[in-house]
Formats: structure tokens, C-alpha cells, sequence
């Protein structure tokens, strides 16, 4: 197995909302091509650490960010940075699926639009590999037409992977992409993550743990706003080093 | 397997033309409500600052012939410009220019408006107490019925009846007050005469009741809308109690609501005393002073409306008007000010348990 | 729970449904008072025919094409520049800052502001102050043209009149474009105009329409502002420039109805144009009502 490189770099990250620290000296490095997940109890700062990796956390009034976020070689925070461009390379797909009121042609083509993208040729072949690689162009191909609020929950995450994938980002993050969604519908969302690790970095937060278990490489415990533990997936759940990681992974709190 | 690798050049702060442009346009833009309400205010203001700062008016000769005469009014067919359809005064129309009389304190406080005469009388009072005589009878009338008809909707009605009802009187409040003046002026006086036996067809009453009917739908809908604000768990502890839906809406939500109330009753007051067209067309147009109702009068914003037009600009009696205006200006808005803190304040220092 | 307080309860829900019947009633009453008297009058020809024999016979026609002039005019003016306002409100403004609640202070007052207010305004800054400054620039003082009433000012001041109509109407619509849209858009790398132009303002349209038609109802309705800023009683023809004054419904029946020369001749026309006045108010209003519950219809999708 090649060395495996960082894709991100997270080096003493402190996060406030007004007074409240919600993320303490996080330090983290997130595989390039893995499949990294985020677990820990309601409110521990999973979400909020995800979303600081895209800077969607600035929309929030009243944040605060002390540290560094390195993608590659760039801090993000860095006052010279793009936050627009950022969010081209760095995609994320929502808890709850949230395609916009538009054909199923028109959400995946609109990052492409959005970038200026206008020749109809060009925008249809994108859009059939987005669709393609997001397990979902056998199901809609024949009515791209269709308003993407039509189809069923699975499918509009799909939807909303695949409107991701369009833009051609680097890292996929997913904030619990399938808790509002069936157990056959999670299976499909589990397989497709597997897929994708070949071509992108993915870091997931899920509240499940059997899903950290088996979708994921890396697994990142966090506890009230602090990275516990941090390690592969298979010795975080059979033989965790922190005394709180194993009472969370054998149900004694959370 | 993605090979780039993100830089600090690809990653670059870039500047959007696009977005600046419009977001500049943009905030340009929501400026004008903040510049039409102050120059509003600059301007109504201005013209009625002469009387208010040169309180002895010199009373220049009656003819002015270099001044360049502009009037506002156009030619009416027919005879003259008999503003009142019955009964007192008539405002003769002055070929002259414009009258410049003595606009002071004095004359202001005085009980007499006779702004076109060869001794001006610019006095407020009748004007002012024309525009309280009908304003308070259209509350009077206006307010028990829109606050029944408020708890109704709100407490006893099913869902069904309360979208029928809610729209149909918000529809009340969309006729246009020249209907319900023209409706005042031909049925409704002649109802109110006949049925009371009134001397003068057309006077305060008329104008009242006719003004009820605008301000009904103003304090229908704040009304409602408080009541209907009354957080579910007040009611529902009322009626977990044992207090049927009648006791509930009574003891419980009317009271929550009296801020609210007050406020819708404040608000329709203000629409009221503001209103033109259906006082100038039903309530026969005197400036006269007394308590009677079934007297005509003069409100401020009918003077307003029947002057402006036939009047000199620059003489005085344009500032006076003006002056009118910035008085009405200043009573609505200090009114919707009340209101409006009324409504927020007392409310939620309620809800959070603090004030009585 | 003993009869008397039963009784009373039925009396206290009984008042209440009377009080509620009356209005209604009232609303009933008036509509078909102007019906029944203006139904003899009206007629196809009556609304395409001016007015004639000294406005004793003939029809509205100009009084209908002046206020829809009028409302045209005013809705170019004041809707861009509300939506736009809302627009700044909901997705620019920093909602604590003092400019944000200025600009909100501001559109409160001017909904609060009496009608004849506006028209002095309009008198005081339209005619007067830029009528005068467009003469002095455009015809070095000579001319008397633009310092008059004419349908121009009339419109900009009915514009600012309804302003706070159209800009309740559009921001209530831009504030249901639910935020998981505007984050959605924003994560995949679209600025913050490229989402307002694509996300938010589509699905915001039905408030600017919803804004418009109520902003018309008004403007199509109320007379005290433009009795000193454009309006008259009969023009030889229709309005053919801005400068030009106009001829409108409302003020036709004022008119006609309080100082006309017979006045009890014309009662018809004046029945007939209320009765045209009102129906035209009550469309509009319905039309508001149905858009407004089709999107609420679309929204619980």
C-alpha cells in the first residue's frame, strides 16, 4: 500500500459562537482517498467540525475560528482565500436531502452553470457521469425532466451526491446522509460511498455506529467539542486506547 | 485519482464584478423607502414652517400682480366652486391673487376658518375638532363590533368558517373610501335622516358612521391577529381545567390579548383621523365649532382636499394647509409609534411573565 | 356547569357571531347598493365611450384608460424598487445593524402616513421642487411645463404610497425560500448573487406578484393623492405624454357626484363607475388571495 498522504490538516482549530467554544484544539489529518467518519454523541461538535472544513460556518453570525485548516498545501482560513473557490473543491451533501425545485437536469447542471459552463452538449455529458457515478442515471435517465422534488428520499440524496459531483470537487463531506433515509436506501447510500473513496476524500459524520463501522477507514470520536481518539476503524472498535471512547462504543453513554 | 493538488494561487481571493455591481445597486435601492420617508418629512415641514416662524405676518397689499399666480385646481364645468353639497358655508372663489392675511398664533388658536375673505381667519380649532368628532364616533362604533367579530373568528369559529371570514372582511378594507364616501353621500345619509330626523342631511354623523365602516377591517385584522397569537398551551391549559370555550375566550385569551387590542383601536383611530375622501363627501363640509353631531363639519384632511387645489402657492393660506398636513403627519405617526411599542413591549414582557 | 352560565355562555358566542354577521352583512349591503344602481347604466359602450353633453351622458372610457395609465405607471416605479428593498432586507442587511432597522422604521411610517399626506408631498416635491428644477434646467426657466400636476407625479407618488405594500408582500415570499436551498447552493461554490438570482428570486416571484396586484388595488382606488398631482375632471383627450394630466374613476365619482351641475341626472354614471371602481377592487384582491394560497398549496409538497 502507496504511503498514504493528508489531504486535510487540521491544526489546533478552536471554534467559538460568541463566548460558547465549540470546538477545543481539534488536530486532525484526514486521508486522502479514505473514507474518514466522525462519530460522537448529539452536540459533541462532529457538524460543526465538517462544516468548518467548506467555511460554511461562516454564515453564522457570531463565529469565531482560531487555528488552521491545511487542504493541501493551504491554510483555508487564510485571509487571501476564496471562500467560493473553496467551495468548488470541497462539496457536501446535507442531512436532509435538499434538491432545488428544479428538473433532475437542471440541479445536477447547475454547479456547471454556476461556472460558467454553456454549451448543452458538454453540460449533458456531465451531468449523465455525475448521475452515473452517484448510482442514480439507470433510475431517472429516461425523464431527466422530472422535477428532482418527485422522486423518492433515497433518491433525492442520490440526487444531491450526484448535483455534488458535478462541480468536480476533491473531498466529499457528508453531514449524516442517511439518517432520514430506509434501510434499503441507507444500503444504496453505504455501497455508493465505497465507490466514490477511489476518486475523492470522504469525511462523514453519522450518529450510527454500525454504519462508522462499515463504511468507513478512519473513525474520529469527538466528545463535547474535543477529538477524543482518532484512529483506524477496526482498532477504534475493537480495542480503543481513551477509557471514553470505549464506554461510547459499548453504549454505556450517548 | 486526483492528481492537483490545491494552491494558494487557485484558492485566491478573486473579485466579482458582478457581485459588486449588484450588490452596491442593491443596497442603493432599499435606500429610497429611508429617503422618500425623510424627505417627506423635509419637505411637508418646510412648507409649513413659515407659519411657524414668522408669527406676524406682515398683511400685504390684497393684490400682488408681478408674483406669477399658479393654481392647482382645474376648470369645473358648471357653476363655481361650491365645495359643500349642502347647507353653510360657501367659500367664494377669488379671481384675485392670492391672500396674504395674518397667519399668527392668534389667528391659528381662533374658532373661525375663513381662509378666503378680506379678513383671512386660519383658525385650527374647528377643523381639528370636525376631525375628532368623527374620528372618535367611528371608533365608537367600529371597535366593539371588529373586536366581537375578532373573537369570534378567532375563538368560536371552525376552521372552515374563520378562511371564509377572514378574507371577506380583509375584503372590506379593500373598497376604496370613495365608495363607501359615495355610498355615505346617497343612501346613507338619507337612511340617517330619515331615521332620526335630522336637520342637516349631511354632517358628522353621517361622516362617522360612514368612517366606521373604513376602520372596521383595521381593527378587525390586528385585533384577530392578537387574539389569534395567544399561544396554544395558554388555551389549552384553560379548557384542560375544565373551562368551556366560551370561559376560555373570556377569561383567558381576551385579556392575554388587551395589549393587542388597544393597539388595533389606536391604529384604526389614526386611519380614521387621516382619512379624506369620505369625509369630504359626506359630511357637508362647514368649519364649524360645536360638540352636536348631527351638525356638519370640516376635518383637517377634507380642508386639505377641497383648499389645496384653489389655492395661491406660496401665500399663506398654502402654508396653512401645509401646516395641516405636517399636524396630521405628526398625530399618525406618533399614534402607530405607541402602537407599535405597545404591541411589542407590553407583549412580551407578558409572555415572559414579568409586567402585570 | 349550572343554566345560567350556559345561557350565557350562548350569549356571549351569540353576540359575538352577530357582531360578525353585521359586518359581513354591511360588506353585502353596500355592494349590492352600488350593483343595483349602477346596473341600468352599464353597458359594453358605457366603459369604450367618453363622457358627453357636459359629462351628463356618454361614458368612462378615459377615466378607465387614466387609471390604467396610472397604475401602469406607478407599478414601473414603485415595484422594482420595493422588491428590490425587500430583497436588501432578507438577504443583505445585517438584520441587527442600524441601517437594516432604519430602512424598517422607515417603511413602517410611510404605511402609516395619511393619503393626503402623500398628495401634498407629491404637490410640495414633485410639482414644485423637481417640476420646477426640470423647467430651469430643461428650458433655462422659460417654460412652464414640468412644474404642473400631470400624470408623471401622480404615479411617483402613488408609487411611494404602495411601497410598503409591495415590499411586505416580497419579503414575506423571499423569507419562505427555506434556508437548506440557499445552503445547498452556497456549498456548491455559487456566490451569494448567483443564488439570489437562482434559487431565491424564482421561487420569490409569486410575492412580487402577489405585491403588485395588491399595490394596483390601491393605486386604482385611492383619490386624495393625486387630487393636486395630476388628476382632472375632463380632458378633451386621453394622456399622451408624462406631462399630460389624466382622468380617473375614483375621482370621476367624487366629482360628479358632490359638484357636478346635476347632480341627480348623472346619478347613474355615478352609480355605474363606483360599481366599475369596486368590481375592478374586488378582482384584484381576489386574484392576491389565489396566488397567495396556490403557492401555499405548492409549498406543503
Amino acid at each position: 500500500m502507496s504511503n498514504p498522504t493528508t489531504k486535510i490538516l487540521t491544526d489546533d482549530l478552536n471554534l467559538f459562537y460568541g463566548q460558547k467554544q465549540a470546538l477545543k484544539n481539534i488536530s486532525i489529518g484526514i486521508r486522502a482517498n479514505h473514507v474518514t467518519a466522525l462519530i460522537g454523541p448529539s452536540g459533541c461538535g462532529k457538524s460543526t467540525y465538517l462544516r468548518s472544513l467548506n467555511r460554511m460556518n461562516d454564515l453564522i453570525d457570531n463565529v469565531r475560528i482560531e487555528g488552521r485548516v491545511m487542504i493541501d498545501d493551504v491554510n483555508i482560513y487564510d485571509k487571501q482565500v476564496d471562500v467560493v473557490e473553496l467551495r468548488k473543491r470541497v462539496g457536501m451533501i446535507f442531512q436532509k436531502s435538499n434538491p432545488f425545485p428544479k428538473s433532475v437536469f437542471e440541479n445536477v447542471a447547475y454547479g456547471p452553470k454556476i461556472n460558467g459552463v454553456r454549451d448543452r452538449a458538454k453540460l449533458e455529458e456531465i451531468v449523465q457521469n455525475s448521475l452515473q457515478r452517484a448510482a442514480l442515471w439507470e433510475e431517472v435517465k429516461d425523464d431527466l425532466k422530472k422535477s428532482g422534488l418527485a422522486l423518492s428520499g433515497g433518491q433525492q440524496q442520490r440526487l444531491c451526491i450526484a448535483r455534488a459531483l458535478a462541480v468536480d470537487p476533491e473531498i466529499l463531506l457528508m453531514d449524516e446522509p442517511a439518517s432520514a433515509l430506509d434501510p434499503i436506501a441507507t444500503a444504496k447510500i453505504e455501497e455508493l460511498i465505497y465507490e466514490l473513496k477511489d476518486r475523492y476524500t470522504i469525511v462523514i459524520v453519522t450518529h450510527n455506529m454500525q454504519q462508522a463501522a462499515r463504511v468507513s477507514d478512519i473513525t474520529a470520536f469527538f466528545y463535547l467539542g474535543e477529538l477524543i481518539e482518532a484512529d483506524e476503524t477496526k482498532k477504534i472498535f475493537t480495542t480503543p486506547e481513551k477509557k471514553q471512547t470505549e464506554e461510547y462504543i459499548t453504549g454505556r453513554f450517548g | 485519482m486526483q492528481e492537483t493538488r490545491l494552491n494558494a494561487a487557485a484558492l485566491k481571493k478573486k473579485f466579482r464584478v458582478n457581485e459588486f455591481i449588484a450588490e452596491k445597486f442593491i443596497t442603493g435601492v432599499a435606500f429610497l423607502s429611508l429617503a422618500a420617508i425623510i424627505l417627506i418629512f423635509i419637505f411637508v415641514f418646510r412648507e409649513a414652517a413659515p407659519i411657524l416662524f414668522e408669527e406676524k405676518k406682515e398683511v400685504s397689499a390684497v393684490a400682488q400682480v408681478e408674483e406669477e399666480q399658479e393654481t392647482y385646481g382645474e376648470e369645473f364645468l358648471g357653476e363655481g366652486s361650491a365645495v359643500v353639497a349642502e347647507g353653510m358655508f360657501r367659500s367664494e372663489s377669488v379671481e384675485s391673487a392670492g391672500s396674504e392675511g395674518e397667519a399668527s398664533l392668534e389667528n391659528l388658536l381662533s374658532i373661525s376658518w375663513q381662509p378666503v375673505s378680506g379678513d383671512p381667519k386660519y383658525g385650527i380649532l374647528p377643523l381639528a375638532i370636525g376631525s375628532l368628532k368623527v374620528t372618535f364616533l367611528a371608533i365608537l362604533i367600529a371597535s366593539p363590533l371588529a373586536i366581537l367579530a375578532a373573537l369570534f373568528t378567532s375563538c368560536f369559529s371552525p376552521r372552515w368558517l374563520k378562511e371564509i371570514l377572514k378574507p371577506t372582511i380583509e375584503l372590506l378594507a379593500g373598497f376604496p373610501s370613495v365608495v363607501v364616501g359615495f355610498f355615505a353621500l346617497v343612501t346613507l345619509a338619507s337612511m340617517l335622516q330619515s331615521m332620526f330626523g335630522l336637520e342637516y342631511r349631511l354632517n358628522a354623523l353621517v361622516g362617522g358612521v360612514a368612517m366606521a365602516l373604513a376602520v372596521i377591517p383595521v381593527v378587525y385584522t390586528v385585533a384577530e391577529d392578537s387574539l389569534a397569537s395567544i399561544p396554544k398551551h395558554m388555551t389549552e391549559a384553560s379548557l384542560a381545567l375544565g373551562a368551556t370555550k366560551w370561559q376560555t375566550a373570556i377569561f383567558v385569551t381576551l385579556p392575554a390579548a388587551i395589549p393587542g387590542v388597544f393597539a388595533a383601536i389606536l391604529l384604526g383611530f389614526g386611519r380614521a383621523f387621516g382619512e379624506t375622501m369620505i369625509v369630504l363627501m359626506a359630511t357637508g363640509n362647514a368649519a364649524l365649532i360645536g360638540w352636536g353631531l348631527t351638525e356638519p363639519v370640516r376635518t383637517m384632511s377634507a380642508t386639505i382636499g377641497a383648499e389645496m387645489a384653489e389655492v395661491v402657492f406660496g401665500d399663506t393660506h398654502y402654508h396653512v394647509l401645509f401646516l395641516l398636513g405636517a399636524i396630521l403627519f405628526l398625530f399618525t405617526f406618533t399614534l402607530n409609534a405607541v402602537a407599535e411599542i405597545y404591541i411589542r413591549q407590553r407583549l412580551l414582557k407578558r409572555f415572559r411573565g414579568e409586567a402585570s | 356547569m349550572s343554566i345560567k352560565r350556559a345561557l350565557f355562555g350562548t350569549y356571549v358566542v351569540g353576540v359575538c357571531a352577530l357582531a360578525t354577521l353585521v359586518i359581513v352583512a354591511i360588506l353585502f349591503l353596500i355592494t349590492t347598493n352600488i350593483i343595483i344602481g349602477g346596473w341600468d347604466t352599464i353597458s359594453w359602450e358605457f366603459l369604450a365611450s367618453a363622457p358627453e353633453e357636459g359629462m351628463t351622458a356618454g361614458g368612462i372610457f378615459p377615466a378607465i384608460v387614466g387609471t390604467v395609465f396610472l397604475v401602469l405607471l406607478m407599478s414601473i416605479a414603485g415595484v422594482p424598487a420595493g422588491a428590490i428593498t425587500a430583497l436588501y432586507l432578507s438577504e443583505y442587511a445585517n438584520q441587527k445593524s442600524v441601517i437594516a432597522r432604519a430602512i424598517r422604521f422607515a417603511v413602517n411610517t410611510l404605511a402609516g402616513v395619511p393619503s393626503i399626506v402623500f398628495g401634498l408631498f407629491g404637490l410640495g416635491f414633485f410639482v414644485q421642487f423637481v417640476g420646477t428644477g426640470m423647467d430651469r434646467i430643461l428650458t433655462d426657466g422659460v417654460e412652464l411645463h414640468w412644474a404642473q400636476p400631470n400624470i408623471l407625479w401622480a404615479s411617483l407618488t402613488m408609487a411611494l404610497l404602495t411601497l410598503p405594500v409591495v415590499i411586505v408582500s416580497v419579503e414575506e415570499a423571499i423569507k419562505n425560500v427555506p434556508q437548506e436551498l440557499r445552503a445547498a447552493s452556497l456549498a456548491l461554490g455559487a456566490t451569494r448573487w448567483q443564488t439570489i438570482w437562482n434559487v431565491v428570486i424564482p421561487n420569490s416571484m409569486h410575492g412580487i406578484l402577489t405585491g403588485t396586484i395588491l399595490a394596483v388595488s390601491r393605486g386604482a382606488g385611492e383619490v386624495a393623492p393625486i387630487l393636486f398631482t395630476g388628476v382632472a375632471y375632463f380632458l378633451p383627450h386621453l394622456p399622451g405624454s408624462l406631462s399630460d394630466q389624466f382622468m380617473q374613476l375614483g375621482y370621476h365619482v367624487y366629482v360628479m357626484s358632490t359638484q357636478s351641475t346635476n347632480v341627480d341626472a348623472t346619478r347613474g354614471i355615478q352609480y355605474a363607475t363606483t360599481m366599475v371602481l369596486l368590481l375592478l377592487t374586488f378582482l384584484l384582491n381576489f386574484s392576491a388571495i389565489i396566488v397567495r394560497s396556490k403557492v401555499r398549496g405548492k409549498a406543503l409538497q
